[in-house]
């Protein structure tokens, strides 16, 4: 198996760069091969820019890939949009040889030209294939007793077809991973429902993402759990700024700590909260670490 | 915009991207199915059901209600690629001129930082504060790596796309 480079996309360096630091401290402590890319752009987003024009869309999807491609490394994603298009942008260079030639006809312009001789990976699928939540078990320094509400995502999973991660309708390899770590996975109403920020929703029309968002948070405050785990920045946003969003316009009172799974491993690993990204500056998020500190003793 | 403009009709682009549509028994699967249709006008099993048929899908707000979840199209019976369906009449819509203004924008920093979202002075206080480096190891940081996407952008006609204005009514050629 070929080692990794970190595709970074926007999100994660440029919003919460808590997220990037504890993918690296994890897969370090993990032992996991990986390298930075260096020189990577927008995915690009397949929400917004898939659907304006395709073209583009793969065109500069191909050039992330030929950085991965030059390193000889799969590609790891940490957000489930980059893995979206990614996936589907090197699965179309694979399957077509016309797609790609097409698209190195183009990218010829920059003296760059795509194989397709690697894979991209999403790190939950990646933690719980090649490593396992039994190993993964091994490695934990603090047990996280506390209830969780996972949040799969849509495209980590979606569309099914192109996955390779069994039924959309009940998943568990998320559930395992988390449940590894020593904490209880919740069930909820409405548990694979999306967050409500994906397809370019969010930015157009900011009201109506956000009343998706907070149909899926009630029901996650009706489980009451100590925290919602996710798999991708862009979700992670629409749960964490989405709350004060929706505090303050629907004059609610959500106070729910959001995690990316990466800053969660980091905890049970051993790596203190501010390491992590996690601001414990916000009440929230001190009561969470509180809690896992005081059930350790 | 080279061999993509060539000038045939907007409706047989849809006509031939939503071909399956026709498969469709308005069984409602979809909708039912559908997160954003209980918040918002979205009717998908309408929009897909009348979509090979009609020119108006190419103003139809709903095109944009939807945030690719999905669900329809992991339920439809009848097998049709709902989103990827949709995703093409979005991308035809896009070319005749209906780039919603936030979009436009969205498109515009990618134009410029190769980012969707570029990094904001906060988030460079918060890398420091992290012990991280103030750029990450992206195009940020890597100017002639933008470079090179500036110049794919241009080789797509990206921003000729972007800078398009709405086509008046009856204008359905592209
Ligand atoms: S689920 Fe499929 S067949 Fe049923 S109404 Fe929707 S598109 Fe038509
Ligand atoms: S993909 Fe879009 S139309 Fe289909 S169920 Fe999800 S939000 Fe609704």
């Amino acid at each position: 198996m070929k080692g990794l480079s970190l595709f970074l996309g926007c999100l994660v360096p440029n919003r919460y760069p808590g997220i990037e630091l504890a993918t690296k401290l994890c897969l370090a402590k993990l032992d996991i091969d990986l390298e930075e890319l260096k020189g990577a752009s927008c995915c690009p987003a397949p929400g917004v820019f898939r659907s304006f024009d395709k073209e583009m869309w793969l065109t500069l999807a191909s050039r992330n890939i030929v950085l991965s491609e030059q390193m000889q490394r799969d590609m790891l994603t940490i957000c489930n949009g980059c893995f979206s298009t990614l996936a589907d942008a090197n699965r179309a260079i694979k399957k077509s040889e016309m797609t790609k030639q097409k698209t190195n006809k183009i990218l010829k312009q920059i003296g760059k030209e795509v194989k397709g001789d690697i894979e991209i990976r999403h790190i939950i699928e990646y933690l719980y294939k090649e490593i396992g939540p039994e190993k993964i078990a091994l490695h934990v320094e603090t047990k996280l007793k506390i209830r969780v509400a996972v949040h799969y995502g849509c495209h980590l999973i979606k569309p099914t077809r192109d996955r390779d991660l069994g039924s959309f309708e009940r998943p568990v390899f998320f559930d395992q991973l988390v449940t590894a770590l020593g904490a209880t996975s919740i069930e909820y109403t409405d548990k694979m429902a999306c967050c409500g920020a994906g397809g370019g929703v969010r930015s157009s029309m900011r009201e109506k993402s956000l009343a998706m968002t907070e149909a899926k948070l009630s029901y996650i405050r009706e489980a009451d759990v100590d925290c919602i785990i996710n798999s991708c920045p862009f979700c992670h946003m629409q749960f964490d700024s989405g709350q004060e969003e929706i505090n303050e316009h629907m004059k609610a009172q959500y106070n729910i700590p959001v995690l990316h799974y990466t800053q969660f491993l980091g905890l049970a690993l051993g790596f203190p909260a501010q390491m992590l990204g996690i601001d414990t500056t916000i009440k929230k998020n001190r009561r969470l670490v509180e809690k896992i500190a005081a059930d350790e003793d | 915009m080279k061999d993509r403009t060539a000038s045939y009709k907007a409706i047989d682009r849809i006509s031939n991207v939503a071909a399956d549509s026709l498969k469709c028994i308005n069984c409602g699967v979809c909708s039912s199915s559908c997160p954003s249709g209980r918040h918002t006008s979205l009717n998908i099993r309408r929009l897909i059901k009348n979509a090979a048929k009609n020119i108006d899908i190419l103003t139809n707000k709903e095109l944009w209600m939807c945030t690719t979840c999905y669900n329809c199209q992991e339920r439809c019976p009848r097998s049709i690629d709902i989103v990827d369906m949709l995703l093409d009449i979005r991308a035809i819509s896009v070319q005749c001129g209906s780039l919603l203004p936030e979009h436009r924008k969205t498109c515009m920093m990618l134009l410029e930082h190769g980012h969707a979202v570029p990094i904001s002075e906060g988030c460079k206080s918060k890398r420091k504060e992290l012990g991280m480096e103030e750029h990450p190891e992206t195009v940020h940081k890597y100017k002639e790596g933008l470079e090179e996407v500036r110049t794919l952008l241009l080789a797509c006609g990206f921003e000729r796309l972007v800078g398009k204005k709405n086509n008046p009514p009856g204008d359905n050629t592209l």
